[in-house]
């Protein structure tokens, strides 16, 4: 039995929400819906978190962040897009700047409906999460060579994007 | 009885410390976890909550950001067993202090060596809590000895009197730096346990996968050695009963600092500094004053 899913620590991010979803995310979090209940830590902190939670659509000016957010994730790691816009761009789809939703720019595991998404959702797909989380884990047990960053990255080329997306927004990372 | 020099009982308390301390640091950490959660009016996680994080950190991919900072984080460790070993073992408690200073050095340095803005203000922040907490726990080192005439821990097993009967005042104003070395609010200065504050992990930002888990068994040694401080403050030649009363008033201690922890805001790392020495100079003095007279 694989111990990832017992404790997973999210990541929240907003990409271009109008908030809606954001307060959503902050009332799962609160002693009404206690989501600490299954081990949930809200981190802050890309390199701590397990679970990478989105709202809001993406536009050319978040895409490098949350690539780069996700880059900075370590396996295993899951995405949860939250909301009707992190699923595909929402009300704001047409808009001369949206591009889409969180799949444009990074691969989605978990995709929650809702327009704001209800913290009951939000719990739900944090569980999903939890299940792709284990799932991922056993695969990665399954291939040792997984675990070591350093030779991934010298082998394939995985997350050298990190660089190509330097537009100021690494200054912290370094 | 005695093997290669050490007592039986010496022994007996570095094996224990070694292998037992990590697991009930684990478990008081749940439980303040799950305290913590019922005083906001929460279920929260389950007790062995942070055995499953630790766990978890491990299984997580390596990615460290440079070789030194494992290297720091180990030392950190080592020393601060070493530190619990010496403890335990009821040996000097001078020796004791310093070498668990000598391992939250190396933690500091750990926090540099990231090189990331975050993990830097947090290193600058825990130097600011060492230079807290330390002289009063000097003051309780030189105190111990005026009062029992002995650094060695294992002599206090053999003292009329509880060190709390001669020491009143430092046992205050050691609870007081007890809740900057476990880092608890209101000086959860260099890192919150959660990410309630503008630095989000402080010194650790940058600590990830198997150097984080390194750092939370760090964590729970530290958390049995202070409770061993806590509670060398009122043994004596009771035999099994003084343990017992030392285990009872370390827990209602650790309860103490949970509810502290959860009642108050942080504060400014200048208060800290500041109503540290000053509860030093004041409790320190009057105390050392006193033991001159009696």
């Amino acid at each position: 039995m694989s111990n990832v899913g017992k404790s997973p620590w999210i990541i929240h991010y907003d990409g271009s929400s109008c908030n809606g979803c954001d307060i959503e995310v902050l009332a799962a979090l609160t002693p009404l819906y206690d989501a600490e209940r299954f081990g949930v830590v809200n981190t802050g902190n890309p390199k701590h978190a397990d679970i990478f939670v989105v709202t809001g659509g993406i536009n050319d000016q978040n895409a490098p962040v949350v690539k780069q957010i996700y880059d900075q994730m370590l396996e295993p790691k899951v995405v949860v897009a939250c909301g009707a816009c992190a699923c595909g761009g929402g009300v704001y789809q047409t808009c001369y700047n949206i591009l889409g939703g969180v799949d444009t720019v990074i691969p989605v595991d978990a995709y929650v409906p809702g327009c704001a998404i209800k913290p009951e959702s939000i719990l739900d797909a944090v569980i999903a999460g939890v299940g792709i989380l284990d799932e991922k884990a056993k695969a990665m047990k399954m291939n040792p060579a997984d675990k070591d960053r350093s030779e991934k990255d010298a082998s394939t080329g995985a997350h050298a994007s990190v660089a190509d997306v330097d537009d100021g927004t690494n200054a912290d990372a370094e | 009885m005695e093997i290669f020099g050490f007592s039986i009982w010496s022994i007996i308390g570095v094996i224990a410390f070694l292998v037992i301390a990590p697991f009930i640091g684990c478990i008081l950490a749940g439980l303040d976890r799950k305290i913590t959660a019922g005083m906001q009016g929460r279920v929260g996680p389950k007790l062995l909550q942070p055995w499953w994080d630790f766990r978890k950190l491990l299984a997580k991919e390596d990615a460290t950001v440079n070789g030194a900072q494992d290297l720091y984080v180990w030392l950190y460790l080592i020393f601060i067993v070493l530190s619990g070993m010496v403890f335990f073992a009821g040996g000097n408690f001078l020796l004791c202090v310093f070498i668990q200073t000598l391992g939250a050095l190396f933690f500091i340095l750990a926090g540099y060596s990231s090189r990331s803005p975050y993990a830097d203000l947090g290193a600058e922040r825990e130097t600011v809590q060492v230079m807290s907490y330390e002289p009063m726990v000097l003051l309780v080192a030189i105190g111990m000895f005026m009062a029992t005439g002995s650094f060695y821990v294992a002599d206090l097993l053999s003292a009329e009197m509880p060190l709390v009967r001669y020491l009143p005042l430092i046992f205050i104003g050691f609870l007081y730096v007890l809740t900057i070395k476990l880092r608890k609010s209101p000086f959860d200065i260099s890192m919150a346990q959660h990410a309630h504050q503008e630095i989000v992990r402080g010194i650790v930002t940058e600590f990830s996968g198997r150097t984080l888990a390194l750092v939370e068994l760090s964590h729970w040694y530290e958390t049995i050695l202070f409770l061993g401080w806590t509670g060398m403050f009122v043994v004596w030649a009771g035999g099994w009963v003084a343990g017992v009363v030392a285990v009872v008033v370390a827990l209602v201690i650790w309860f103490f600092e949970i509810w502290i922890d959860n009642n108050f805001a942080r504060f400014k790392w200048e208060t800290m500094l500041r109503s540290a020495w000053w509860v030093a100079l004041v409790a320190g003095t009057v105390n050392i004053v006193y033991l001159l007279f009696i």
